[in-house]
């Protein structure tokens, strides 16, 4: 037999640690919320809050201040100078908020004063884009939307999953449609029906005891408030892409959930013990290395991207990199260890 | 199982052929050799991010194009009125996209009425209110299934006279299509001058032509007096120094030509090689303005687009034979850009941008770059990972994983889909994620195998039970993948697409693939082998 790097008679109390785990991720929650709180809300990028950015290239270093400089006299409203990619690659990302200038106003504006106060360097516009404040306000909705429909999609498919009964999640996406459509009829708007559509979800799986689901769907919820909370705390813009990443990782972190709870739910059957935490702190210890296995692959690959992929991609990369650490240790730390809050043992169900 | 392993292998070998013959195409390299005779046409797509080009989102003001049309009823039902002898006052359009008018004699209410209803049945009335004196007021307002139909004529249009455009400024591939909420999604690959692609796309080009009232007091007029049926405008000239300069011009409201009897325009060179615009106008055209100019002999005739006067030469004599000419200063470009939206037609409302995105070649080719280099780099990690831990194992996930990139690209190629960057970044995540599958496999069969199973039956073992629990891990992600698609704009489309079409090929390279490659060891091995895993 090849390599282990964990050994099959591995026994972590997992299960004894669970005290402390919730009270990191509490942490760690509350932390990203609070930031989220203080600077008002996520901060968005221009395909979020509309506005222009202009990615322009030298052919020698420059530094921000005298770009800066440089541009002054265009009186572009807001303007943001921000470096972008490496060092070496001498590129700037300028972001103003429109006004009423149109984009190539701006860029001809850009041309000009560049050329005119930084002559001897060369340079090129490789990138340009304008988001007016009615798509940005689309974008915003469409991604609320998707969020939306991905937790409602992937709430009922584990419920149905992870108890083997339809019937009852059926009667959960029942429910689920219900509450979500008297919503819509007192005219919510869509960030108050996710949450509402995560807490129907909560709600209806405590009282229909879908315990599984129950410590998936906190997992997740999980996963990605902790991945949003770094993000506000290292003041990353959100864009299209992050929602992305964001519904990527709600996929990608549940694949380990369910191989720990595969084998929870073989073991119960095979009662190998008479103690739940036992069956459960055995289960995640007997699928530990498949769980840090698959995440270790991909999560190689993803640092790559963030590495090497360049900066157009960078953040994508990062969120990417931090949900899938996040869902590595939420199924084996939260989702797991959720299902002994029930008083009854899920065996019984 | 022999047999059945034989048809399993025929059936590999197959998708092997089919996944090459679809991928080879997209090389670098291959066009110039001589396969391309047998290979598909089918190349996989490069998205604006990696090619360069630009998207433009123009936003239709349809509700102009329905004032338009309003006023023109308006005008229409006052001169069908009188021929009635109806007498129907001031027409007017009102803000919010209805029509306004007064009947002189309340008497006539009943006539009007039926004429409205026999030739104005796409107008509805609001409203009649006694004025006293016998006049009504009257405000209809278009029929919702009119309203619904001009909408739909306007975008069309627009789409039509914006393709007319591109296809004459000359751009390869352009890709235009109707988006909700009157919109035009427009994208332009690989073009290197954006701004005057957007000027030709976003001009109204809304000519006409209008008598100038050289009687009026002009002084009057810029403080806002004008005599009944006068406009105040503008000439714009450049000036030498590049600075455009304002003339204000009195000019008669009625519209006397526009510009929807040009059937040519072309750029033309005068005598100092100055660039100015030639038109030609079809038969109807060219009688109207052989009338208008002889009557208006000495007269000035002003050429206005889009609000904007370019210049207002004295009629000399009677002009027949439907031609006239735009003059202006114009640059030599600028006159064939003006050329090509006045020959293409002029668009039925304005349009305006509302988003758009540029991106260089350059940047695109960099883009391209970064994204193969990093899938080379984590990819190699990976095949080298696995062959360290698992050994001939790891060989076979090595096999099922590159087979899974070869039937990503083909079937990027041959479904016709566009990769964008987050498309690479989706590949380069399918690395990672193909081979938890064979992770998921290999792990069960190495605990089937500690607990003392012999290597064929920890092998049917292994794939029995985790190949459930893969279906079931990779549905979560498809579905995240399939709302992202639903909902994602052209480059998170990309990484949709990529990233389902790498979790469906590993389902059959990871298990399909690699449990044909056990079962040919199986067959093959001496007894009491121990599976290298």
């Amino acid at each position: 037999m090849g390599l282990q790097i964990i050994r099959p008679d591995t026994d972590f109390d997992f299960i004894g640690l669970r005290k402390w785990a919730f009270l990191l991720s509490g942490l760690f929650i509350l932390v990203g919320v609070l930031s989220l709180l203080i600077q008002g809300g996520p901060k968005y990028g221009i395909d979020f809050a509309g506005g222009v950015i202009v990615q322009v290239k030298f052919d020698q270093s420059i530094d921000v201040k005298e770009l800066r400089q440089a541009l002054k006299e265009a009186n572009l409203p807001g303007l943001v100078i921000q470096r972008f990619g490496d060092k070496k690659d001498n590129e700037y990302l300028l972001r103003t908020s429109a006004g009423k200038l149109s984009a190539e106003k701006i860029r001809i504006m850009v041309e000009e004063q560049l050329k005119k106060n930084l002559s001897g360097k060369n340079f090129d516009i490789q990138r340009l884009e304008m988001v007016g404040p009615k798509v940005g306000a689309d974008l915003r909705a469409r991604a609320l939307e998707a969020m939306f429909y991905a937790v409602l999609l992937i709430a009922i498919y584990i419920s149905g999953r992870f108890e083997q009964r339809w019937m009852v999640a059926a009667i959960m996406a029942g429910g689920l449609a219900l509450g979500v459509y008297v919503l819509k009829l007192l005219a919510m708007p869509m960030s108050v029906l996710i949450i509402a559509a995560m807490l129907i979800t909560l709600v209806l799986c405590w009282y229909l005891k879908l315990n599984y689901a129950l410590g998936a769907v906190l997992a997740l919820i999980h996963d990605v408030l902790i991945t949003i909370g770094i993000f506000s705390l290292l003041n990353k813009e959100f864009d299209l892409t992050i929602v992305a990443a964001l519904l990527t990782i709600i996929g990608y972190s549940l694949n380990d959930t369910i191989i720990v709870f595969d084998r929870i739910r073989e073991n119960l059957r095979a009662k190998i013990s008479s103690s739940l935490a036992r069956t459960i702190n055995v289960s995640i210890n007997q699928t530990l290395s498949r769980t840090l296995l698959t995440s270790g692959t991909t999560l190689v690959v993803v640092v790559c991207l963030f590495l090497f992929g360049g900066g157009v991609i960078h953040d994508f990369a990062f969120a990417l990199l931090v949900g899938i650490v996040v869902g590595t240790y939420s199924s084996i730390y939260v989702a797991s260890p959720i299902l002994l809050g029930f008083k009854e043992s899920p065996a019984k169900n | 199982m022999q047999g059945s392993l034989r048809w399993r292998v025929i059936l590999i070998i197959i998708v092997l052929i089919l996944g090459m013959i679809y991928a080879l195409p997209s090389v670098p390299g291959i066009e110039s050799s001589g396969l391309t005779k047998i290979l598909p046409d089918n190349k996989i797509n490069l998205g604006l991010d990696l090619k360069g080009g630009i998207h433009l989102t123009l936003g239709v003001d349809v509700q102009k194009a329905i004032e338009n049309s309003l006023a023109q009823m308006g005008q229409d039902i006052r001169s069908e009125a009188r021929e009635e002898n109806i007498l129907v006052l001031r027409p007017r359009v009102l803000q919010e996209g209805k029509l306004q008018f007064l009947l002189l004699k309340k008497e006539q209410q009943k006539p009007l009425e039926d004429l409205l209803e026999q030739k104005f049945s796409h107008l509805k009335i609001e409203s009649r209110e006694s004025l006293g004196q016998g006049k009504v007021k009257y405000v209809l307002s278009l029929t919702p299934k009119y309203k619904e139909h001009l909408t739909r004529l306007t975008l069309d249009q627009a789409i039509k006279t914006i393709r007319n455009r591109i296809d004459q400024f000359g751009v390869a591939e352009p890709d235009i299509r109707r988006q909700e909420g009157n919109r035009i999604q427009v994208q332009l690959p690989g073009l290197d001058d954006p701004q005057r692609a957007i000027k030709i796309i976003g001009k109204t080009a809304h000519l006409e032509f209008k008598l100038v009232d050289d009687e009026a007091d002009i002084q009057k007029a810029l403080k806002g007096i004008l005599p009944p049926g006068r406009e105040l405008a503008f000439i714009y000239k450049k000036m030498p120094d590049g600075t455009m300069s304002k003339q204000p011009i009195v000019l008669r409201k009625e519209v006397v030509l526009t510009g929807e009897y040009i059937t040519d325009a072309n750029t033309a060179f005068d005598s100092y090689g100055r660039a100015y615009v030639s038109l030609s106008f079809n038969n109807r055209g060219a009688r109207i303005f052989e009338r208008v100019t002889g009557e208006n002999v000495k007269k000035r005739l002003a050429i206005v687009l889009d609000g904007k006067v370019y210049s207002a030469p004295v009629i000399q004599e009677k002009i027949s034979g439907g031609r006239a000419s735009i003059t202006g200063h114009f640059t030599t470009e600028e006159a064939h850009d003006l050329a090509i939206v006045l020959r293409a037609g002029s668009l039925p409302a304005p349009v305006h941008i509302m988003e758009e995105r540029s991106v260089g070649p350059s940047l695109g080719q960099e883009s391209i770059e970064k994204g193969v280099f990093s899938a080379l780099i984590g990819g190699a990690v990976v095949l080298i990972f696995m062959i360290i831990y698992y050994g001939f194992a790891g060989v076979i996930a090595d096999i099922a994983l590159l087979f899974n990139i070869l039937l990503i690209m083909a079937g990027l190629a041959g479904f016709g889909a566009t990769l964008t960057l987050p498309g690479i970044a989706g590949i380069i995540l399918t690395i990672g994620m193909a081979v938890d599958a064979n992770v998921l496999i290999f792990e069960r069969i190495r605990e089937e195998l500690r607990r003392g199973l012999s290597p064929r039956a920890a092998i049917d073992e292994g794939f029995g039970r985790a190949t459930l629990t893969i279906l079931d891990a990779n549905v979560t992600t498809i579905i995240a993948a399939i709302i992202l698609y639903q909902f994602g704009t052209g480059p998170i489309r990309g990484f949709a697409v990529t990233l389902t079409l790498g979790i469906l090929a590993s389902m059959f390279t990871a298990i399909f693939v690699s449990r044909a490659f056990f079962d040919l060891w199986l067959a093959r091995r001496k007894a009491g082998t121990t599976l290298s895993i």
